[in-house]
């Protein structure tokens, strides 16, 4: 009995240390390099965790494709360990100690949205793992002093920037009385924030200031006054939600405003929901497939489009786009630093300047990208009452001309 | 004429919700049950009209459709949880029916996605008083479905026999068992009405807003201050206090702004429970 158990202890030290060692290779087994996600697979961000999990698993497929990474006159292929946060900051969290101290992951993707990443960054930080996110744009991400987060997208203060600065424009260059609606989240008052800037550089004036609850689904209030005061421009951020809400109850309400300009509107898949009431409003956008950047890899966005509808059958969403865009900038930092020593690879992410077909990539020292700037879309539907998203600014990029002001309700 | 909208807003909203916790105050009133997935069954109801339009049939029919499928939905949570708590005391039935609430979210998340949806009534807008007042004709659409089958409910409850027996069961369940009333019955068809009439309320919420998974909890809470406030059993009790919640939601939306719109609905919660404490003190006995 007693050589039995003493057995039976051995098998199982053997068995752990087994296990252990096993695990502790993983960062790059044989000719694989294993990067970490923690991305949400189910709850409410759970739409838009699937984008970004497509998006990261098109680009992996795609290099490895065509030829991999080629590191110290190796070539590695790129593999992707994921969990479901469950669209929690705190599981996220836990999940990130998890792929560092366990699943011995040294590199990471970023999750979905800018609370997650916020949970995530500290984790990275603290065990010194490069982590390139693509799905965080909250300005206080980049202001922490974070060394080791990089994000390929642009910060969220600069999503309705272009929209005022646009409306100013067309103005003359005098500035112009701004009505604006944001949700009570990090993200949207960082939009907000954004267009605080913006209005005090232009001698812009704001004339409502309101902020929405996460329950949103009645702006009315806030319509009722934009019908009285009569702004130039209408901002709203609120998610999807507030896309949606605030398209059914300006058309329904018959709001009459020269501008409309939105967050998330490609997430709310605006235009199919809500078919012609949609049109003219105009769309912060991080990329859009039309615009004409390109790569070795991917092309440029017409083709980026064709092949991710291809691959899982619907056309991708920015949030697609510029998760692709991230496996890009990880192999491009891998061939330079041509080591997977942490602090090298950390050091040529920072000196990261390439063009891809989601956009130039070029990291300022608090991680945002600065070199890719938002594009304001537009909707416009034809006659028929099919409805598409063309760029209108800024002007560089655009495919189609701004339809401004908006024709009243009453036109229509 | 910001008052007048207002007003207007807020009494449409506020028959909706009184449609909601009419439900509530039944199930509460007959079997003691304060239901937390009210508000995850509405959106259930608004999924059900959500995908009637998806399927190109015309969101409106939901508010047939959806009670009836409802209906089912609610005698099937009814057996399988409710019969196994209703005669336990309060604490256990909420925490049952917050488990319900938490699985109905979850399986709405996994069954319908975490999007945002909506379906287009298309019934445009009616303009008063020289084009100063909008209304939109889906919330006119909301209200007046919820009167009638508010007083459908009424009258049911007045004249058909299941009605009496409902009755009865609230008014002395042991009394009534002993007259011949078969009380497991009566509490089955008492949460399926409850579910019905969710039902219908998340078929006109998908045609006036927004429905998404996780977006049950504050109908849950709006229909919980309603029948606080008008007490159990007293139905014009919760259609006055319902209209004057939804006004007085719009009123805070436009004085206080947005942001506390769902707060002060809250605070005003917590008043009332401070004010209407003693008068919780209502006992009720069950029988198997």
């Amino acid at each position: 009995m007693k050589i039995k158990n003493i057995l039976i202890t051995f098998v199982s030290a053997i068995a752990l240390l087994f296990s252990t060692s096993v695990v502790s290779f993983a960062k790059v087994v044989g000719d694989k390099i294993i990067l970490g996600a923690a991305i949400s697979l189910t709850g409410k961000y759970s739409s838009n965790g699937v984008h970004t999990q497509n998006g990261y698993n098109m680009a992996v497929d795609r290099i490895n494709s065509m030829g991999g990474v080629k590191v110290g006159g190796k070539t590695y292929k790129f593999d992707i360990i994921y969990y479901d946060d469950e669209s929690n900051p705190k599981r996220a969290a836990q999940l990130a100690e998890r792929l560092i101290s366990q699943d011995k992951v040294e590199f990471m993707l970023g999750p979905y949205s800018s609370g997650l990443t916020k949970a995530i960054a500290p984790v990275t930080e603290k065990y010194g793992v490069p982590m390139v996110e693509a799905n965080g744009a909250s300005r206080s991400l980049f202001t922490k002093g974070y060394k080791y987060l990089f994000a390929v997208l642009a910060p969220a203060n600069l999503y309705l920037d272009v929209a005022i600065r646009t409306a100013v424009e067309l103005n003359g260059g005098k500035g112009v009385r701004i009505a604006q609606a944001f949700e009570q989240d990090a993200f949207s008052q960082d939009v907000r924030l954004g267009i605080l800037d913006a209005a005090k550089e232009t001698g812009s004036e704001i004339i409502i200031d309101d902020k929405l609850p996460k329950e949103l689904n009645d702006m009315a209030a806030t319509l009722v006054k934009v019908k009285q005061m009569k702004p130039d421009v209408l901002v709203v951020s609120g998610h999807t939600k507030g896309a949606l809400t605030a398209i059914r109850q300006i058309s329904e309400m018959k709001v009459d405003v020269p501008m409309l300009a939105m967050t998330h509107c490609d997430a709310a898949k605006l235009s199919k929901q809500h078919g012609k009431n949609s049109q003219y409003a105009l769309c912060a956008s991080q990329w859009h497939k039309t615009l004409t950047y390109k790569d070795d890899f991917f092309k440029d966005g017409m083709t980026y489009a064709a092949d991710f509808q291809k691959e899982f059958g619907y056309d991708p969403p920015y949030q697609s786009a510029e998760s692709s865009a991230a496996l890009l900038v990880f192999k491009d930092a891998f061939e330079r630093a041509n080591t997977f020593d942490q602090k090298k690879v950390r050091d040529a992410l920072a000196a990261t300047n390439m063009q891809t077909f989601y956009g130039n990539i070029k990291f300022a020292p608090g991680g945002q990208n600065v070199d890719k700037p938002m594009v304001l879309f537009q909707v416009m539907c034809d006659a028929g009452g099919k409805c598409e998203n063309k760029v209108v600014a800024p002007l560089k990029w655009a495919s189609a001309e701004l339809i401004h002001p908006i024709p009243k309700w009453s036109e229509r | 004429m910001i008052t007048i909208q207002a007003c207007l807003d807020g009494l449409l909203l506020g028959i909706l919700f009184a449609l909601i916790a009419y439900g509530m105050a039944l199930q509460w009133g007959v079997m003691n049950i304060i239901n937390i997935a009210q508000g995850d069954l509405v959106i259930l109801g608004g999924y059900i009209a959500y995908f009637m339009y998806l399927y190109g049939i015309h969101p409106a029919w939901g508010v047939i459709v959806s009670p009836i499928i409802m209906y089912f939905v609610g005698i099937a949570i009814y057996k399988l949880v409710i019969n196994k708590v209703v005669d336990r005391d309060l604490f256990i039935s909420i925490l049952a029916t917050f488990g319900i609430s938490i699985l109905f979210m979850q399986l709405m998340n996994f069954a319908f996605g975490a999007d945002v949806v909506l379906a287009n009534s298309g019934y445009g807008t009616t303009m008063l008083f020289d084009n100063n007042v909008v209304l939109p004709n889906s919330k006119i659409f909301s209200a007046f479905i919820s009167i009638v089958f508010a007083i459908c409910l009424v009258v049911y409850m007045k004249r058909s026999k299941l009605g009496r027996a409902i009755r009865a069961t609230a008014q002395n369940a042991r009394a009534a068992k002993i007259l011949g009333v078969d009380t497991e019955k009566v509490y089955a068809a008492t949460f399926g009405i409850n579910a019905a009439l969710c039902g219908v309320a998340g078929a006109l919420i998908s045609i006036t807003f927004t429905i998404h998974p996780y977006m049950g909890l504050p109908y849950t809470i709006r229909s919980f201050m309603i029948v606080i406030v008008a007490g159990l059993g007293n139905l014009p009790g919760v259609a006055m206090s319902g209209m004057g919640l939804g006004i007085f939601e719009e009123f805070a939306d436009y004085i206080l702004g947005t942001e506390f719109r769902i707060g002060s609905v809250f605070l005003l919660l917590v008043l009332i429970l401070v004010y209407r404490r003693f008068k919780l003190s209502r006992k009720r006995e069950y029988l198997k």
